[in-house]
């Protein structure tokens, strides 16, 4: 099957890198996500790991540097709902990045490494690949069920 | 655009924060002050109500994160109440009801702190 040209209204992004615009990240993710159709809970879901990875990008990738560019993208077809996001940051390695032990981020007063784990226990798939003096990439992915949802 | 505010209230010896709005990585720091305010001023009897708290990310979870041990030091606790089931479900992938109380109400929230201080004296 040839890939078919996106049916959203408006499917790309593109913002700078400030925690300021997360807002504005999370209502087009909202309207995307509700043309496609996905329940109202699936949309919440999606939503929360869209603003992880992008604060993720904002604090690690940009170090909080106002004007770095993200770029999300948004692909949808009969099984998946996908959110491409790209930046053009510092790379980053999520094998570095334990998944949180609670307690001990308690203990040790840590309190980064949790947006990681809700990005994983959220969406169906989260893909990282960086290319070396190019750009990162993530990819995160939602099955749509048979019946829409 | 006013997208998260705080407001506290006294109640007796109890301190009650209201949440409103979106807490994210932009509104966080904002959550980070109130807490800071009431614990210099010694406050660390603290309930938080989050009945109108429509959004929150890892980024305002950790807020509750790093205020926890300062108040606990203090014979205190941070109290969690009227959260959403959205709201609660990500507390609860996170494993947070491990680590805090969570109460339906802000009053059980308060009769909690009443009840363990009566046990004291």
């Amino acid at each position: 099957m040839k890939a078919e040209k996106s049916k959203l209204k408006k499917d790309r992004l593109e913002i700078k890198s400030r925690t300021e615009n997360l807002a504005e990240i999370r209502e087009f993710i909202n309207s995307a996500a509700a043309e496609v159709g996905l329940s109202k809970e699936t949309i919440d879901n999606i939503i929360l790991a869209v603003d992880e990875a992008c604060t993720n990008i904002i604090k690690h990738a940009y170090k909080y540097f106002p004007d770095g560019k993200i770029i999300l993208n948004l692909k949808t077809d009969k099984k998946t709902f996908t959110i491409e996001i790209i930046d053009f940051g510092k790379s980053f390695e999520p094998g570095l990045v334990p998944n949180p032990d609670l307690k001990k981020y308690f203990d040790e007063k840590r309190v980064g490494g949790l947006g990681m784990y809700l990005m994983k226990a959220l969406m169906d798939d989260v893909k990282y690949t960086s290319f070396p003096g190019k750009f990162n990439q993530v990819l995160l992915i939602k099955n749509i069920n048979s019946n829409g949802r | 655009m006013a997208e998260f505010s705080t407001s506290v209230a006294d109640k007796g010896e109890v301190s009650t924060i209201y949440l409103k709005g979106f807490l994210d990585a932009h509104t966080a720091p904002m959550l980070e002050n109130t807490f800071s305010g009431l614990v210099d001023n010694k406050k660390y009897s603290i309930v938080v109500n989050f009945k109108d708290l429509a959004y929150i990310s890892s980024a305002g979870l950790g807020v509750f994160m790093a205020f926890i041990e300062k108040v606990r030091e203090n014979e205190g606790d941070i109290k969690l109440s009227a959260m959403s089931d959205k709201v609660y479900n990500i507390f609860d992938l996170l494993g947070f009801p491990l680590l805090y109380e969570i109460f339906k109400t802000e009053e059980e929230a308060i009769n909690k702190f009443r009840e363990n201080k009566n046990l004291e004296s």
